[in-house]
């Protein structure tokens, strides 16, 4: 019995650690049906960001209040990914819509941009670059809109641009004058070290349960509630949903089509920023940090069945209670005593890269015969 | 069209070939290094330094330019290198392997047939290290290769100034088993999946077995994977009261490892011990100290040494590049071994490669982590030390072998292996040969 609920907390711990990284190609890919493979380095911005905000708490003015930075890396991380995403829709993908080759070679290519980008840029100034993208492209939308429309529009645009370089400016000297760490570049490995509390284990019924896991489990549970939410019960999750089962009709209907992309592509990268904070909790944060997660984002994606969140959801989980069980032999403890070829060969796929091997192996067999995952999308897919 | 181009393609191509092939042939005839005196009598000679400056492994190997720029920067100061009573000033081409390993022997091409340097230092991966054996070993130049490694190697064309598996591992477990807070328990080993792992672990599974020990367990992460809760799982299960974890994560595995271990409950404090081989001062900072206090490490040098030689070349590095700055084992190979390459040249009166290869052997250095010597097999003879982590970063050393250990080229333990040597200076012998 505890063996059982070991095992399967460890595959629901795995399980949610891959989850949260690929909630938000779920969305990008999943109902944009773009192939983004700078996702991974969306996750390591939203790792980065964990790591500058804290360093800000570990000011002096801030120090009273280092336990509680996590909770401001989460939102910060959203919007620090998400507004990059938006950019990167905006400027590259926007133009590639339909020509999923191109969108694969030109997102791979940012995803290296990105890393060198963090390589030779120092993290305050990458974060006064961020403060002056999300207020210029938020001043617009928080300014009366009449401003924009005038003649004077252009001038108008001008200079709330200009303020924001202002503003980042700003930033970006307060934060290299204050933190020497990140005055200067650093290709180096960061390390962010998750406040007392969320460190060390939780002993309970003779098992150790790792907080840092519960807490990541705990963030995955309000992610997905919150994305279903969202695309279920709002309207603009309505709208992002009408668009992707037939974009003619809905732009007929009036959805702002181009807005509708924008904001899915939006908050698909800002949940990989969210990721980034919970992967940051577990290893360490640096450039190639990305590339780690990214096989198993579109894994997990293609497995659930493209555009399908709860395929998602359970192909998650699938592959974190099977690389458990493989990864940590679980088989031989569970029935001791089988019939020793069979004992040699789980033994045999009992190391964590035979594992990987196994469960990518079983993957291919399943999508021989499910071809479109676990939950094939229904219906007639107007724009395929 | 396509026709003409094609046949104006194929002319091209077998035009550049054929220009290959004269450069080729031309090469092999050149014996000169770039060693140049002008009419004043200002002599200089350049010597390449090869590590990526680019890519995953530059923040590694950039510590090794320094260090290796560093001591070029005294031996010039001192008055360079000696050769017919002239004074050389050595400069140097420094070339980018960026991280990828067929680079690495692309620009040992270039540095060996273009800029005609008398040697190059270099390389950081075994990787890199296979991709450029054959370069070196056909054009007969030669090379410095400064990394701890898995050794089952020993070119006549490379010296290697790291320590072979007998010079850290080896000693490591020895003192694991039997003198560690956890000596007599059982051995868990967790590597990353590539060749130093695999092989140092076959090593140290032969090892335990001959002390009488036991080896409950092993696992191998696949590189860029840092999903380690699988094998946290095996490890409480193999070892369910505290034991010994020998460690050769790769990197910022390393860094997931230490931090959900301690989660876990798998700490000192709980009886489990973890000996890393690729855990130095630097990867400490990162890591941090708070995850690794109380584990162990095994090197030739560690920054902690409390002699005036290893405190000098610590206070040396840091006013060189400034006070943040650490230096750890693989700087001080890469340190002592522009020393041991100055010193044979002296030895032989000569840049030449065979002259400069036979004067290497039984040059001996004191070097930071003291007296070290090459020896027939292109090894050298090292001091090891076993540390124990402490909270400020650095390693207290428990042990140190009395003296330097003669290094084994082919491991006596590794079962593929023993009963083989390797000895350069007698050609009956060479490479590997029945002991």
């Amino acid at each position: 019995m505890q063996l059982l609920f070991e095992s399967l907390f460890n595959g629901v711990a795995i399980g949610s650690v891959l989850l949260m990284a690929a909630l938000g190609l779920a969305i990008v890919f999943g109902l944009m049906g773009v192939i983004n493979l700078a996702h991974g380095e969306l996750i390591m911005l939203g790792a980065y960001t964990t790591y500058v905000v804290q360093l800000i708490f570990k000011l002096p003015a801030l120090q009273p209040l280092y336990n509680c930075y996590v909770l401001v890396a989460i939102p910060l991380a959203f919007v620090v990914s998400g507004v990059v995403g938006i950019l990167l829709e905006r400027t590259v993908i926007r133009r590639l819509y339909g020509s999923p080759l191109e969108t694969l070679l030109a997102t791979w290519g940012v995803s290296l941009i990105l890393q060198q980008f963090v390589r030779s840029v120092p993290m305050a100034y990458a974060a006064g670059l961020i403060l002056a993208l999300v207020s210029g492209f938020g001043l617009p939308l928080l300014l009366p809109s009449g401003w924009f429309a005038g003649a004077r529009a252009r001038l108008i645009r001008l200079g709330s641009w200009a303020f924001s370089a202002f503003l980042g400016v700003c930033l970006a000297g307060g934060l290299a004058s204050q933190i020497d760490r990140i005055a200067r570049a650093d290709a180096r490995n960061v390390d962010v070290t998750a406040p007392q509390w969320m460190r060390g284990g939780l002993e309970m019924a003779g098992m150790t349960f790792p907080v840092p896991r519960l807490v990541i489990i705990v963030m995955t549970v309000m992610a997905v509630v919150g994305v279903s939410w969202f695309l279920n019960r709002s309207v603009w999750g309505m709208r992002i949903r009408a668009v992707t089962q037939n974009r003619s009709m809905s732009d007929c209907l009036g959805i702002p089509t181009e807005t509708v992309d924008v904001l899915t592509f939006g908050i698909g990268s800002g949940l990989a920023g969210v990721a980034g904070v919970a992967v940051s909790l577990l290893g360490s944060v640096g450039p190639n940090v990305g590339g780690s997660y990214i096989v198993g984002c579109f894994m997990v994606v293609v497995l659930g069945g493209v555009g399908n969140l709860y395929g998602t959801v359970l192909a998650s989980f699938a592959i974190g209670v099977l690389t458990d069980l493989i990864g940590a032999g679980r088989l031989l403890s569970v029935w001791p005593d089988m019939p020793s070829p069979l004992a040699s060969a789980v033994e045999f796929f009992a190391t964590t890269s035979m594992a990987q091997v196994m469960v990518f192996a079983l993957i291919v067999v399943f999508l021989q015969f499910r071809p479109a995952g676990l939950f094939p999308q229904k219906g007639r897919m107007v724009e395929a | 069209m396509s026709s003409s181009l094609s046949k104006r393609l194929f002319a091209g191509l077998a035009a550049a070939s054929l220009g290959l092939a004269v450069t080729a042939c031309g090469g092999g005839s050149d014996e000169a290094t770039n060693a140049t005196c002008d009419d004043d009598g200002n002599c200089t000679v350049t010597v390449g330094i090869l590590h990526s400056l680019t890519g995953t492994m530059a923040i590694s190997e950039k510590t090794l330019v320094d260090t290796e720029k560093m001591a070029i920067a005294e031996i010039n100061a001192a008055g360079g290198v000696e050769v017919d009573g002239k004074n050389y000033t050595i400069e140097t081409i420094v070339e980018d392997g960026a991280s990828t390993w067929p680079t690495f022997a692309e620009k040992s091409k270039k540095l060996i047939d273009q800029d005609k340097v008398p040697v190059v230092f270099g390389g950081w991966t075994s990787a890199s290290r296979k991709e450029m054996l054959p370069v070196y070993e056909s054009k007969n130049a030669f090379l410095f290769y400064p990394i701890q490694y898995e050794g089952q190697e020993c070119s006549n064309n490379i010296f290697y100034t790291g320590a072979t598996p007998n010079q850290q591992s080896e000693p490591a477990t020895k003192f694991m088993y039997e003198k560690s807070p956890a000596a007599g328990k059982d051995f868990f080993l967790v590597g990353s999946d590539y060749v130093f792992p695999r092989t140092s672990n076959t090593i140290t599974k032969a090892q335990v077995e001959q002390l009488g020990g036991k080896v409950v367990g092993e696992d191998y992460l696949p590189l860029g994977n840092t999903e380690v809760a699988p094998i946290i799982a095996k490890i409480k299960k193999a070892l369910p009261d505290g034991g010994v974890i020998i460690n050769t994560l790769n990197g910022d595995q390393n860094v997931a490892f230490f931090k959900q271990i301690q989660d876990a409950g798998i700490t000192p404090a709980n009886g489990y011990y973890v000996m890393s081989y690729s855990i130095a001062e630097e990867e400490i900072s990162t890591i941090g100290s708070e995850f690794l206090e109380g584990h162990y490490g095994a090197w030739n040098y560690m920054m902690s040494i409390d002699t005036p030689a290893s405190k000098k070349f610590a206070a040396d590095f840091k006013a060189t590049y400034g006070a943040d700055r650490m230096v750890a084992d693989p700087q001080e190979s890469a340190y002592n071994m522009v020393y041991l390459w100055k010193a044979a040249v002296e030895k032989a009166n000569s840049f030449e490669d065979d002259k400069v290869r036979e004067a290497l052997i039984g040059i001996e250095f004191d070097a930071p982590q003291g007296p070290v010597k090459v020896m027939p097999n292109h090894h050298l003879s090292q001091t090891v030390r076993i540390g124990q982590i402490t909270k400020d970063g650095q390693f207290a050393i428990l042990e140190e072998t009395d003296g330097p250990v003669s290094p084994q080229a082919w491991n006596q333990i590794h079962p593929d292996s023993t009963g083989y040597a390797c000895d350069w200076t007698d050609s009956s012998k060479g490479g590997k040969y029945k002991l």
